[in-house]
């Protein structure tokens, strides 16, 4: 299955937390066993409200920090943050423009240094292609010269878009991209997003928490909760039948644009557990609707078919 | 061909139009601030009176004259028309005694300030980046180092590495180098955690390049606020471990050094201890006025645009 142009295999990654000179430390499994398959040219969409781990999967999967345990596969090669040919296949787009760039830095500087720190272009060999990628994003080639300061945040987005493109990668890791940036904007970039996918075969892994437009772009859909993948399966399966009632309860929070559509909004009580200390068994089991014993002393694993699997005891629908 | 050196061209003129623009708005935000000119413009008057000093002072800064032993200044009756300032115990010209010590203190403070700025900045960026035990020793270090009230420490350093000038001026950038440790460190924590470090490091910038490319340009603008009020501190202290004896050593025209071999005639010739610590006040006065005013136009928070 060479399809696959990242494997994970049950990546965790854990931090100590607290701790001083007396004190033990604490540990936050900040991701829990996931595992999941991103195609070529796809888009794998991983939602989850704040703190369930999306950003650390980004980090993983970007080999910014190495996972505690687990394995992980890129381009079919098992992932080495050295490996010049496998940080050139996947780069990242962070969710705020506004620190994504460094202010001192013309726009051209910032474009250009990917390349300068793995390439051997000459000078004016790297400002063609820095040209060429800024007309891909529709940028106009006076922008070169410009600092950060002088763009707005959805031009910063394409800026940030057009570097990432900068080395060729296969992969964009887009964390949060668009949630920083107004709804129009937010359309505009997405199209673009889209676009670039169609026009480079670009996989995408598409890191937010706003699912209308986590239906606008993506093919698959995985769900996190406290570090653990709770549901993953084909957007189009997930959206029209959520088996696990925290994505269930996700998707009834989505407001739509319909208002004779009747819907039944599921109101989840409590907070966020703390991931320093989460709860026995299923993590999601002190806010579910239908718990039951089993929910409280077991762990759900992943289970159902390929493109929609839940890890559920008692699964809606 | 013509074409690339055609925008070639236009790219060098752009660049110097943008530079141009922020040297603009600098200059704008800067004379805001009353205090902060008349500042630069008494600092500039002091290095163009150090840099001219041989051609402007009406006699060496060493030469003796044995018929006019403390000859007050010539507005003061007795006074003598030869030596506007007046003339020291041994008879050498007060004022320009004055204007050759102007070298000396813009001289201590450039070489102090270098010093301390160039191993202040690369130890806090050592420290800020890799944190952890490396931050720990250091900064333990540079705690022990503040702990010392800063003079008595450059005294102690000065009386191990000998009197004079140069040793003086190694002490007094020791003393002042964990400022910038402290400053480089805390900037550093602050910018490294920010998406544009990160994505540096995903395309495979190293360590160095990280801290002396991506990190360091946007740490500097407080370091330049510390610089200049350490220029002013480095003098002060200079002028300090000269009047103790432990810096310039007589017969330099160091201003400090003038107030000690002066201190004896205090009561009976004024002018011998003034002018020297009217020097030292004025200088120091303008620098910080100057700092002030840097720290103001610098800083982008107190922009309003």
């Amino acid at each position: 299955m060479s399809n696959f142009i990242i494997k994970a295999d049950n990546l965790t990654r854990h931090y100590e937390v607290g701790g001083g000179l007396f004190k033990k430390p604490g540990t936050v499994k900040a991701l829990d066993g996931a595992s999941f398959t991103l195609e070529v040219g796809k888009t794998l969409a991983v939602v989850g409200e704040s703190g369930c781990g999306k950003s650390t999967l980004a980090r993983v999967v970007t080999m910014m920090e190495k996972a505690t345990s687990g394995n992980l596969e890129i381009l079919g090669k098992k992932a080495e943050p050295g490996l010049v040919e496998m940080r050139k296949a996947i780069q990242i787009v962070f969710q705020n423009p506004f620190g994504s760039l460094n202010p001192r830095h013309k726009i051209g500087k910032i474009l250009e240094e990917p390349l300068q720190l793995n390439t051997t272009m000459s000078e004016s060999e790297r400002r063609k292609l820095a040209k060429n990628k800024m007309e891909l994003v529709g940028l106009r080639p006076e922008h070169y010269e410009r600092y950060p300061h002088m763009f707005s945040g959805g031009q910063r987005q394409r800026i940030a878009i057009a570097r990432a493109l900068m080395l060729n990668p296969k992969i964009l890791v887009l964390d949060e991209p668009v949630s920083a940036l107004d709804l129009s904007i937010q359309a505009q970039v997405l199209n673009l997003l889209t676009d670039l996918q169609d026009e480079l075969g670009l996989a995408y892994l598409f890191i937010s928490h706003d699912l209308s437009v986590v239906r606008h772009i993506a093919d698959d859909l995985m769900v996190m909760y406290l570090g653990k993948v709770v549901e993953r399966g084909s957007a189009k399966n997930l959206f029209n039948k959520p088996k696990h009632p925290y994505t269930a309860a996700l998707m009834s929070a989505t407001p739509s644009a319909n208002p004779d559509k009747k819907k039944q909004r599921i109101m989840l009580t409590g907070e966020l557990p703390s991931p320093l200390n989460p709860p026995g068994g299923c993590a999601f089991n002190p806010r579910c609707q239908h718990v039951t014993d089993k929910c409280i002393k077991q762990s759900p694993i992943l289970q159902g078919k390929k493109d929609h699997q839940t890890a559920c005891f008692n699964p809606l629908g | 061909m013509t074409y690339i050196t055609e925008t070639e061209t236009k790219l060098k003129k752009t660049k110097r139009e943008t530079r141009k623009r922020m040297l603009s708005e600098f200059w704008f935000y800067f004379s805001e601030n009353r205090g902060a000119v008349i500042g630069l413009w008494i600092f500039l008057a002091l290095v163009l009176i150090a840099i001219l000093a041989p051609l402007i002072a009406p006699h060496a800064p060493n030469e003796q004259y044995r018929d006019a032993l403390l000859v007050p200044p010539v507005w003061e009756e007795g006074g003598d028309w030869r030596f506007l300032l007046g003339t020291d115990p041994v008879g050498r010209d007060m004022l320009s005694r004055l204007i050759y010590g102007a070298q000396f203190s813009l001289f201590i403070g450039v070489v102090v300030v270098t010093l301390a700025v160039s191993g202040g900045v690369s130890i806090g960026l050592i420290a800020g980046y890799y944190r952890g035990a490396v931050d720990t020793i250091i900064m333990r270090i540079m705690d022990v180092i503040l702990a010392f009230p800063s003079l008595l420490l450059a005294l102690v350093l000065v009386a191990i590495l000998g009197p004079g000038l140069l040793n003086a001026m190694i002490a007094i950038a020791i003393v002042l180098q964990p400022h910038f440790v402290r400053l480089t460190r805390a900037s550093v924590m602050n910018e490294i955690n920010r998406e544009y470090v990160i994505s540096a490091k995903v395309a495979g910038a190293s360590p160095f390049y990280l801290m002396t490319r991506t990190i360091l340009p946007n740490c500097l603008g407080p370091v330049t606020v510390q610089a200049t009020l350490s220029f002013s501190n480095a003098i002060l202290d200079a002028a300090a471990l000269g009047f103790l004896g432990m810096g310039a050593q007589p017969p330099t025209p160091e201003w400090g050094t003038m107030l000690a071999e002066a201190r004896e005639f205090i009561l009976r010739a004024w002018w011998v201890v003034t002018f020297p610590g009217l020097a030292i006040l004025i200088t120091v006065l303008a620098i910080n006025l100057m700092g002030d005013g840097l720290r103001d136009a610098l800083d982008p928070k107190l922009k309003r645009s």
